[in-house]
């Protein structure tokens, strides 16, 4: 008889252990679905995790993608572990970089065809301003009426898209577009093109900003009061009430940095990679980023490690897709594994197994 | 085909071409699919196009896909990565992947693309698409024939010129035959997405169509349809025929096979040049699925009339005295409309209702 028995203290070699056991179980059920439809399941692995960073042929044009690719997801999910943290599920973070996105562009396109080195700031400032106040809402909806915000949250996704395509067909549509949806290209307009920093880095102005995220959040979760009053309101909600917490303002907090970065995040997306507003501009980072921020145990350096993991899987599944055929069904199904693996061996954390021969009562 | 080095201009990186050793003599064709090719539409027929390919010149091409790829900054690095894997000739099949094809064009001078239903042209980007409002008049002359409700409902994706054309042709096509008939569209803002297209057949249904046409490529309406029962559909992009006699009683079906023969040839016999195509039925671009026997004989032979006209040019599909939507006059008697116009159509015609959402 297997059994399940609670520790007493969660276990601190599991909490750091489980990541790196969920990627290798993914590799091992991924690889056997592989084999499964016909690919080498060695060659499939090896495309996935190796290729991106160290082939020959793709590794010069795919390392710099990592950080493309991670940048947005490693931003966004900085903002809503600090959430997460505190017990505030904000699970719409794709609604808020959408918004930044469109304020980011929306800043730039206003200017068209000035040149100003003011401009870029403004943009990322817009960007950042957008998100925030698309968090205000599900976080003034909590505050003042009690709602949930997991449920306004992810409502607001919706409603976004639906402006988003108002805007690209609309508002922001670019003249010369020949009456087709979508904004001007802003990477054709240099001053307010997010451009790499280092040629051929794939590290532009969003890359940076995300690093620098991880940085702060680590600063402030470990060194400051208000990261203690945060981990504290998720920990012990009670005991942060007596111990002097307005837990109105850690709401507002929470939600407002992950919308900022979330805006961020979108702004330098659209003006950067992505290079216009359309209508199905996002692809989804503000829902990854989600896996991310759990994949990365809410630490920021686990979210940069586990941002940079994600974005290798996209890559390299792109790869195994293009050079194995495999079709993008199996490779979303790969990713999906990672997070139940992950899911799965967190129980490892507060429990261990038992072998007994009796049956538990 | 021949070993080259490629030169990256923006990223300054030179990439000595290792893999293009393996693949000696082949010439390799890649595709970049917006959904996944078994939706059974768009990107179905793409992808019997690419298998049309590979089963007309055999060993002598390589052909590769990716399927379901995000349009933006995603299907540049698709594209980037399949010049990179050493593909002479790369078609990218959604409108979404036009500035990402002319970028990676940019990078990849000796690499040919083509773009499916965009307007950019470079030296090494030809752009292709099909004049499906011509299937759309033949749809719309069944659909007011067999409207008992007078009401057609029509799942839209994105407020384009090209489903805005498809619009006012069966609207037009519709009204010449049926002065009653009512028009009422749904922006879904998808491409392929079967529960949103259900949800929309679903509601067009119970506000009493008893039609409904689809610019989306699931099969998800012809399944609600069938489910009502007295719904008649047509099938899009793909024949759809496993719905056929009824609710399915004809279809649009998108035919790249020949276009997509021919490019290859050109690109194998070095005559390949930078084109704008746009072909319908005369052409075989776009094919009407078997009007079924659901049709009445009477109804079926007109239609048939219809395409044969529209194949040998008697017809034109945008055929005045037609209106814009506020009374304006678009086309006198007699005259058609010019391509330009059509490429870049962003009005509706006179009486339809409701306004093109921006």
């Amino acid at each position: 008889m297997i059994r399940l028995e609670k520790r007493a203290q969660p276990s601190k070699l599991w909490t750091l252990a489980t990541p790196f056991v969920a990627v290798v179980l993914t590799m091992i059920v991924g690889g056997i679905m592989f084999a499964m439809l016909g690919s080498d399941p060695f060659e499939a692995i090896r495309i996935i995790f190796w290729d991106p960073l160290f082939s020959e042929q793709f590794a010069a044009y795919s390392r710099p993608q990592l950080l493309v690719k991670a940048g947005p997801l490693i931003l966004i999910a900085i903002g809503i572990s600090m959430g997460f943290k505190a017990g505030i599920w904000n699970i719409g973070a794709e609604g808020q970089y959408i918004i930044g996105a469109i304020c980011g562009a929306g800043m730039g396109l206003a200017f068209y065809p000035a040149e100003s080195f003011i401009i870029f700031p403004l943009m990322i400032l817009a960007g950042a301003l957008g998100g925030w106040a698309w968090a205000m809402i599900p976080a003034v909806l909590k505050v003042r009426f009690g709602t949930n915000e997991i449920l306004v949250s992810l409502m607001l996704v919706y409603v976004a898209e639906a402006f988003l395509a108002s805007v690209s067909s609309g508002l922001l549509k670019n003249p010369d577009g020949m009456g087709f949806p979508g904004s001007r290209n802003l990477q054709q307009y240099p001053a307010a093109a997010n451009l790499e920093i280092f040629q051929g880095s794939g590290m532009h102005w969003g890359v940076l900003t995300a690093f620098l995220a991880v940085i702060f959040a680590y600063v402030l979760l470990s060194r400051h009061m208000l990261g203690f009053q945060i981990r504290l309101t998720g920990e012990a909600p009670r005991a942060a009430k007596f111990a002097g917490v307005n837990p109105a303002r850690i709401v507002f907090l929470c939600l407002g940095m992950a919308g900022a970065l979330a805006g961020m995040a979108g702004m330098f997306e659209v003006a950067g990679p992505a290079g216009q507003i359309t209508i199905d501009f996002n692809s989804g980072y503000g829902f990854t980023a989600i896996i991310v921020a759990f994949l990365g145990r809410l630490h920021p350096v686990g979210i940069l490690l586990a941002g940079l993991l994600m974005a290798l899987t996209y890559i390299g599944g792109e790869l195994a897709s293009l050079m194995l055929g495999i079709p993008g069904a199996a490779i979303q199904l790969f990713q999906g594994m990672l997070l139940f693996f992950l899911l799965a061996t967190d129980v490892f954390i507060n429990f261990r197994i038992r072998l007994s021969k009796t049956e538990a009562v | 085909m021949k070993r080259r080095t490629l030169l990256a201009s923006a990223a300054a990186l030179t990439l000595a071409f290792g893999g293009a050793a393996f693949a000696e003599d082949k010439t390799k064709v890649g595709f970049v699919f917006v959904g996944p090719v078994g939706d059974g539409g768009w990107t179905y027929e793409h992808n019997k196009g690419r298998l049309a390919v590979e089963a007309h010149f055999g060993d002598k091409v390589e052909t590769v896909f990716q399927e379901s790829v995000p349009e933006g900054a995603d299907s540049e690095r698709v594209m980037t990565q399949m010049a990179l894997s050493g593909a002479d000739l790369i078609f990218t099949t959604s409108f979404g992947y036009m500035d990402p094809t002319i970028n990676v064009a940019a990078k990849f001078p000796d690499v040919k693309f083509e773009h499916a239903t965009g307007y950019k042209q470079a030296d090494n980007v030809s752009v292709y698409s099909a004049r499906f409002y011509e299937g759309r008049a033949i749809q719309g002359h069944i659909a007011g024939k067999m409207t008992k409700t007078n009401k057609i409902g029509y799942i839209a994706s994105f407020p384009i010129p090209e489903v805005i054309r498809g619009i006012n042709s069966a609207y037009i096509h519709a009204k010449k035959v049926n002065p009653d008939v009512e028009f009422s569209i749904i922006w879904a803002y998808t491409w392929f997405d079967p529960a949103k297209e259900a949800d929309a057949a679903q509601a067009l249904i119970e506000q009493g169509a008893d039609v409904i046409l689809q610019h989306t490529d699931s099969t998800a309406p012809q399944a609600a349809a069938e489910a009502a029962g007295n719904v008649v559909t047509f099938g899009q992009a793909s024949d759809m025929a496993e719905f056929g006699p009824f609710p399915r009683v004809s279809s649009i079906i998108d035919d790249w096979a020949p276009y997509y023969i021919d490019r290859v040839q050109a690109v194998m016999d070095g005559t390949w040049t930078s084109t704008s195509t746009w072909d319908g039925i005369g052409a075989g671009m776009v094919a009407i699925g078997e009007i079924s026997d659901a049709v009445p004989a009477d109804v079926k032979a007109e239609a048939l009339a219809m395409q044969d006209a529209l194949a040998d040019g008697s017809y034109h599909a945008f055929t005045g005295p037609i209106n814009k939507q506020d009374g304006t006059v678009w086309l006198a008697e007699g005259e058609t409309a010019d391509d330009g116009t059509l490429a870049g159509m962003s009005f509706y015609v006179e009486g339809l209702t409701g306004e093109i959402p921006n």
